[in-house]
């Protein structure tokens, strides 16, 4: 099999991704200890790195622009290049929201401390593993585990419906916690939005594997 | 029905086979692309499909082509119509020395289609109209053919191929020894030209193929790889082989 230029174009574009995808990893891990360990000096540390994975965002948009245009790819290197150009921003966005989660937790750590919410810890635990393992199968192509992760995502939503009430309860019951219990809210909301990009994220394996669009779809994907 | 219907074709360059057992189905008004490596049997085939390869001493050819039903490989196949109904452009432009307005008449006039001197202008024009040529060289019909420039002249060999109102119009890499633009408007004019014929286009170029194509046939080693829809093809083939070729990792 001969050496093509374009291998080594796409070789360099999945380490992007990876690197793009650590960062992000990265950032919604810290930003979750930032708020469970009541840490503001970390949270604003996930702030400032967000400006670095902008700029990781932007090379990757250029990259996939330039091998469209130059090398225009086909087949599964043309499936990849799309995949790659649309789970960036998705990636993106999860840090984003890594950011916002850190923006809440320098307000929440400002005021009284609210009781732990064992829902907020299975939305965290499983939006940081459902993250690693959807880069994983992206990077592997596998569509198998992508399907699995998919499905894992009603565990989050599922968590987040709890929370909710959980949490509106707190506020009603306690109106001094409003502040707090509020942003929690909002950390709630940010970590199902994760689930639903994490699903993204598989979705797109499973085209750039099998050429196949299960998006909105609903079963039998 | 299918406008051509080719099934079990093998062909024979003496005792070599350059094609083996190719089946498909081309509908009409619809433009096919033929792609493969260099000696993988395209040209071949196409030439089958309006029997120029009977050009060639020591070919022989087995297996069914039909056109709108009919064996084109039956001993009572007029080739002479044939030809006429399956016209052909070639990869070099290849016009008569003569001019312009000669090159387009000629086939119009050996062929006795028209109806007088006027019948004859007016069928000219309308074949250089449909080759996208009318309006560069309306002012200059009488001049040599060999003043127009390489796209130019490419598309006065299409204007002459339509003159004779073909159904099919088979062209062999028409635009590989062209330039971007002249390129470009030859891809426009088979575009433009599926409302009126059925094109079959041989092609080194995949983007070519992938541009202006409904279906896309690949072949290799004279035997037919893949025939798909041409979105199919260039976004996800069935065949591991095709990917290969498409995405060059050989050839």
């Amino acid at each position: 099999m001969e050496h093509r230029i374009i291998d080594q174009q796409l070789d360099v574009l999945r380490d992007k991704v990876l690197l793009l995808g650590g960062a992000t990893e990265e950032a919604l891990h810290r930003a979750m200890r930032s708020l469970v360990e009541r840490d503001s000096k970390l949270a604003r540390q996930v702030l400032d790195d967000d400006k670095i994975i902008d700029q990781m965002e932007i090379g990757i948009d250029r990259m996939s622009a330039e091998i469209l245009a130059l090398q225009q790819p086909a087949a599964h290197d043309l499936r990849l290049v799309i995949s790659v150009a649309k789970i960036t921003p998705v990636l993106e966005r999860i840090a984003d929201h890594a950011g916002n989660i850190a923006e809440a937790a320098l307000i929440i750590n400002d005021g009284p401390q609210v009781k732990p919410i064992a829902d907020l810890s299975i939305m965290a635990d499983n939006a940081s593993e459902m993250l690693k393992q959807a880069l994983d199968a992206f990077m592997e192509e596998d569509t198998e585990a992508s399907r699995k992760i998919i499905r894992q995502d009603k565990i989050i939503d599922d968590a987040y419906r709890r929370a909710f009430g959980e949490l509106i309860g707190i506020i009603i019951n306690d109106p001094t916690t409003t502040t707090s219990a509020a942003q929690l809210l909002f950390v709630a909301k940010h970590l199902e939005r994760i689930g639903d990009y994490v699903k993204d994220m598989c979705e797109l394996t499973v085209y750039l594997t099998e050429a196949a669009f299960i998006k909105h779809s609903r079963a039998d994907f | 029905m299918s406008k051509i219907s080719v099934s079990n074709l093998d062909f024979y360059y003496g005792k070599a086979q350059a094609l083996h057992a190719i089946s498909l189905e081309i509908p009409q008004n619809e433009v096919v692309a033929f792609i493969g490596p260099s000696g993988c049997g395209k040209s071949t085939f196409l030439r089958t499909l309006n029997r120029m390869n009977d050009t060639i001493p020591g070919t022989r050819v087995e297996g069914e082509v039909l056109i709108d039903g009919n064996d084109i490989n039956e001993q009572k196949t007029d080739v002479v119509a044939l030809r006429r109904k399956v016209g052909m452009v070639f990869q070099k432009s290849n016009p008569f020395p003569k001019s312009i307005f000669d090159n387009v008449s000629y086939g119009i006039q050996i062929n006795q289609i028209h109806k007088g001197k006027a019948d004859l202008q007016g069928r000219v024009e309308k074949a250089l109209r449909n080759a996208a040529l009318w309006d560069e060289v309306k002012d200059r019909l009488n001049t040599s053919a060999f003043g127009l420039s390489g796209g130019q002249q490419q598309r006065l060999c299409i204007a002459r191929a339509l003159a004779v109102e073909p159904e099919i119009v088979l062209m062999d890499e028409p635009a590989s020894a062209l330039d971007p633009a002249a390129t470009q408007k030859i891809e426009e004019l088979v575009v433009e030209l599926k409302r009126d014929y059925t094109i079959i286009i041989v092609t080194h170029n995949m983007q070519q193929a992938a541009r202006v194509s409904d279906r896309t046939a690949f072949f290799m080693l004279g035997k037919l790889v893949e025939y798909n829809r041409t979105d199919k093809m260039f976004t996800n083939p069935d065949e591991k082989l095709t990917e290969d070729y498409i995405t060059g990792r050989f050839g």
